[in-house]
């Protein structure tokens, strides 16, 4: 293994972080504080519990969810995006770093980051409402699987686009209703009987309420459904990138 | 090292894109250990395609390329460790430090820190004063230097310089070259494009010439610069001459800038360069003339002569 090749992807990615410090940290805990604000107040003063939980506290592990995934697709595929643009990406394609290797440094630090802001969040949420964690290992567990496949997921979406349009489509039309739709704010048992169903098809409810679990005992799924899926799309964008590094797609080609 | 002191063997390899276009056709190139080579060729004709598949940026179609015994695909880690790279572009990072830059580029490569060895490089290239700056505020010249600084800093043993000079002022040229020169003489190999022919002239040991994708010459410089460099001398006459004596038809004479200026292209390999016989042959003829002097074609004219005559 070239550990000092990983080594310097992922500082190199977690420098950026640094550059921007004050906006890597004072944003979330403002949109955090804002979805309190809203959520919290205006529907919490109508729905005051949910499965037994208050409904500022239930809404915390969404809330960390929705940046999480859209931290981790954000970071790796501007990690990567960017290098293709500005054409330094040539330096890390003939250096001697593994596809293993290279995915490590984006991916690992893509993930780093979004875990971090993840952090953020629940220390925010905290100054709010009662967080209680019920199975705190679970819940790093959950985190960092998230965090790691939608930061592949991100990678794979960097390697694919090719201009700036392509890079925010996926995030803001896709990833952001699905996760909004997938239970962040509200049970899906509190839907009509025909969307329960449908929202099965959304697998970031997978994410969420297995989330949720670890912190209230309460979930819309199984958990060990909501661990499979989340291994799922692991594996399906592991394979996805490996075939990118096998084919060379836009990036050998 | 191969048997044959080739520490690059290019076997068979052509490369076409996905939209059709063919890069690279069949192209056979070995380079020595240790030598300067200056790949010649117009834009387009495939130098940058080559160098990007020697040093894994892009695949090939077919073909294979072993470095140090290595093949480029199986045993890329060996390979690529061995090769730096300053491309043509200047793609340099934007916010990053010249210092960070280079620890990056030395890490991403395998090896461990080394504070001294980056500190001799960017002296070496003028930059160390530099070192704390931002990239994007440096000048072209000073981002051609940063690129050419991260491709020392794993200290290679095979450097590749892609048109390395282009858009760099005269002096900064001057400094490379100088650097390139200890590079060479401290028994790193270089292959190198440019377009600035005159500095592949002065510097390179052996010469390769590309067009379409094909390699159409590779040859030890100065035997190409005497087997295929002409010699001219040039005549300036005392009086305008209409045409040339039926008695000097088998000297080839062309008039030069005017009636009053012939050439008589000679070759330096020949036993009888002719001179004499000519010059004797004009007294007769009556035409005299008060100036003569020689002139030698350059590598630029070599190169300009070999592809127009493929084209």
């Amino acid at each position: 293994m070239n550990w000092f090749g990983i080594g310097a992807i992922y500082r190199f990615e977690m420098a950026r972080m640094r550059r921007t410090l004050f906006q890597s940290i004072v944003a979330p805990v403002i949109s955090t504080s804002l979805y309190f604000i809203v959520f919290g107040a205006a529907i919490g003063s109508r729905i005051t519990e949910i499965d037994g939980v208050s409904y500022g506290s239930f809404i915390v592990p969404g809330l960390i969810m929705l940046s999480l995934l859209t931290e981790s697709i954000s970071n790796a595929s501007f990690g990567i995006y960017f290098p293709r643009f500005s054409g330094t990406i040539y330096e890390v394609l003939s250096a001697p770093v593994s596809v293993v290797e290279i995915v490590l440094g984006y991916v690992g630090a893509a993930a780093t980051k979004s875990i971090i802001i993840g952090g953020i969040i629940l220390i925010t949420a905290n100054l709010f409402v009662d967080i209680s964690v019920a199975h705190p290992i679970w819940m790093a567990l959950f985190l960092l699987l998230t965090a790691v496949s939608f930061s592949l997921f991100g990678f794979i979406l960097g390697v694919w686009a090719d201009n700036w349009e392509k890079l925010a489509i996926v995030p803001t039309l896709i990833v952001t209703p699905l996760t909004f739709l997938g239970g962040s704010f509200y049970s899906i048992s509190m839907l009509p009987e025909f969307w329960q169903k449908v929202t099965l098809f959304n697998p970031v409810v997978y994410l969420i309420s297995g989330f949720r679990w670890s912190f209230y005992e309460n979930a819309d799924v199984a958990v060990g459904l909501s661990l499979a899926m989340t291994l799922a799309f692991l594996l399906v964008c592991l394979i996805a990138v490996s075939w990118i590094f096998k084919t060379g797609y836009r990036l050998r080609t | 090292m191969s048997a044959n002191g080739s520490v690059i063997q290019v076997n068979g390899l052509s490369k076409v894109y996905a939209d059709g276009f063919e890069a690279l056709k069949n192209v056979n190139l070995d380079i020595t250990e240790g030598e300067i080579f200056a790949l010649l060729g117009p834009n387009g004709a495939g130098k940058t395609t080559l160098i990007n598949i020697i040093c894994g940026i892009v695949n090939g179609s077919s073909g294979s390329v072993t470095i140090d015994g290595h093949d480029i695909v199986d045993g890329f880690r060996a390979t690529r460790s061995l090769i730096g790279l300053v491309p043509q572009e200047l793609t340099t990072e934007t916010f990053e430090s010249v210092w960070a830059t280079v620890s990056f580029s030395r890490g991403l490569f395998g090896k461990p820190p080394d504070p001294g060895h980056l500190e001799r490089v960017l002296k070496s290239l003028s930059l160390w004063d530099k070192k704390d700056n931002i990239i994007m505020t440096l000048s072209g010249g000073m981002k051609r230097r940063v690129l050419i600084a991260k491709a020392l800093a794993h200290e290679p043993r095979i450097l590749f310089l892609d048109e390395p000079t282009a858009g760099v002022d005269v002096e900064l040229r001057q400094d490379m070259w100088a650097v390139v020169r200890d590079l060479r003489d401290s028994g790193v190999t270089i292959i190198l494009t440019t377009h600035y022919i005159e500095e592949a002239e002065q510097i390179a040991d052996r010469i390769g010439v590309i067009n379409h994708g094909e390699i159409i010459l590779v040859q030890d410089k100065d035997q190409l610069m005497r087997e295929l460099g002409k010699k001219q001398l040039i005549l300036d006459l005392d009086e305008p001459l209409d045409e040339f004596p039926q008695q000097l038809a088998s000297y080839n004479l062309k008039f030069g800038a005017g009636p009053k200026e012939i050439i008589y292209s000679y070759d330096t390999q020949a036993k009888h360069t002719g001179i004499t016989a000519l010059l004797s042959e004009l007294g007769s003829a009556g035409i005299r003339f008060h100036d003569v002097r020689t002139t030698q074609s350059s590598l630029e004219d070599i190169f300009v002569n070999l592809v127009k005559k493929i084209q």
